[in-house]
């Protein structure tokens, strides 16, 4: 058991303004089962969007979760961050939420929970930084790479809004740039 | 960086000196919390802030207050306030008395919801309203009932979503970049310091709402706060939690029916 969670991978996406038409391209075309478990980590207002779930849900087969307070990590599953919270792994291996202010004026913070992932997956963590209007993400990418694991950046040119994935390549934090066909294509690779 | 192990030693040794309890709390979270700390205060490692903390018992008190995360709102999660405007104020408008417990409140802005909540209801004046928290300096502000101004644009709109019919404005009056609340609202309000980890039950109440605060504990430090709360609720009373919070793990579940799509729970046995 014990072993087995540290041998868990998980991916984990963060996006923001434009982020949306992205997951409901690739996630659909992810093939289920995986063995993996992948965490989304959306910039959303809090209260108006509060449906993503149903909706992500009604077009994914692998099974979606909202996440909430101390929920166990298992694979199999696409984790969604809550509206209005951090999201932060905790030892262990479950999720962990945080009230604290918000950064970059957001909460979730793409930053916060990337760092957090980097710190408890390692080598078995991978960070994919999508469209947004923002540089939240950057340094998250930095982290993931810093702990051994892969920063992914969707194409710029593929985003509707360039400057998130564009902040991670400017400073550096980022493995490979990929577009949407090589993010599904990278994503049905894991094993 | 700090690792879970300095976290603990670190935690251990607060808790010998000084006697506040924070090894059961989310590792996580206060992690970020004493790196937040450490950059605030010019610490450059950890050793430094222990130093700090170790031999200069006067910053303890800033420490134990940054560390906890006061972070509140009115009306926040409208939808939570409207299910408490149908389905619990009713059930407490047939009470003689009613007591309501807010464990964890903050500054208080959940309190002077709820206060307006009752005050529309009519049953202001027959209620009372503890407020506790861990830090003392928060609760100074509870009974001031002061609100930044720039929030309250935001919180009218939250208390119309939760079904508010009345003038916001009319709830306070603007005092230097602050909102004040009318004092009828904050009148009926007892505050005290309290800790969850380690004070018992003090009375038994018709509501309790602790909301945001279970977020920050272990899954053992919340069963043991979740009985605290089940043993200080009146048969038919209510438990309220924040809105990604749960007692569906906890052993006192067996005892308690959820009222709705929100997190209030109401105690059968
Ligand atoms: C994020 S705030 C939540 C405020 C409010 N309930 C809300 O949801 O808007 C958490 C509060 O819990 C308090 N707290 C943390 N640990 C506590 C403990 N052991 N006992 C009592 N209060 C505690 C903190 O001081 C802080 O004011």
């Amino acid at each position: 058991m014990e072993k087995n969670e540290i041998r868990s991978k998980l991916v984990v996406i963060g996006g923001s303004a434009g982020s949306l038409p992205f997951l409901f391209e690739v996630l659909p075309r992810i093939y289920s089962p995986i063995q993996f478990s992948i965490l989304i980590v959306l910039h959303r207002m809090a209260g108006t969007d509060s449906n993503l779930e149903a909706l992500l849900r009604s077009k994914c087969s692998i099974p979606i979760i909202e996440v909430e307070d101390k929920l166990p990590l298992q694979d199999g599953y696409i984790y969604l961050a809550p509206a209005d919270y951090h999201l932060l792994i905790e030892e262990g291996r479950s999720f962990a939420l945080d009230d604290d202010e918000k950064i970059h004026f957001s909460r979730p913070c793409i930053d916060v929970t990337f760092q957090s992932v980097a710190q408890a997956y390692g080598s078995r963590a991978t960070g994919i930084l999508l469209s947004g209007a923002n540089e939240d993400g950057t340094l998250g990418m930095a982290s993931i790479r810093k702990y051994g694991g892969l920063a992914i950046v969707q194409n710029p040119a593929s985003a509707q809004m360039p400057v998130m994935p564009q902040s991670a390549i400017d400073l550096g934090h980022y493995d490979r740039i990929l577009g949407i066909e090589q993010i599904v294509s990278f994503l049905n690779e894991q094993v | 960086m700090i690792s879970d192990q300095e976290l603990n030693i670190l935690l251990e040794d607060i808790y010998r000196h000084y006697g506040y309890d924070f090894i059961g709390y989310s590792k996580a979270s206060l992690i970020r919390r004493v790196k937040r700390i450490c950059n605030m205060d010019k610490f450059g490692n950890l050793t430094e802030l222990r130093h700090r903390l170790f031999e200069d018992d006067s910053y303890v008190k800033r420490f134990i207050e940054e560390l906890t995360v006061n972070v509140t709102e009115m009306f926040r999660d409208p939808s939570f306030y409207r299910a408490l405007r149908q389905e619990v104020i009713p059930a407490l408008a047939t009470k003689p008395f009613i007591r309501i417990w807010h464990a964890g409140c903050s500054t208080g802005e959940e309190i002077f919801s709820m206060a307006i909540l009752l005050e529309e209801a009519n049953i202001l004046d027959k209620a009372l309203i503890y407020g506790t928290d861990l830090n003392a300096t928060v609760l100074e502000n509870v009974k001031r009932g002061m609100v930044p101004l720039d929030q309250m644009k935001k919180y009218s709109e939250n208390y119309i979503a939760s079904g508010g019919q009345q003038d916001f404005s009319s709830y306070y009056t603007a005092h230097y970049g602050q909102a004040k609340l009318l004092s009828r609202l904050t009148d009926k309000v007892i505050i005290s310091t309290h800790n969850l980890v380690s004070d018992s039950s003090f009375n038994e109440f018709d509501l309790i709402i602790c909301r945001n605060v279970l977020i920050y504990f272990n899954k053992d430090l919340q069963e043991r706060v979740l009985q605290l709360f089940e043993s200080s609720i009146s048969t038919l009373g209510f438990l309220a939690l924040g809105s990604k919070e749960t007692i569906r793990f906890s052993a006192i579940d067996g005892n308690f029916r959820k009222l709705n799509q929100e997190k209030i729970w109401r105690k059968t046995k």
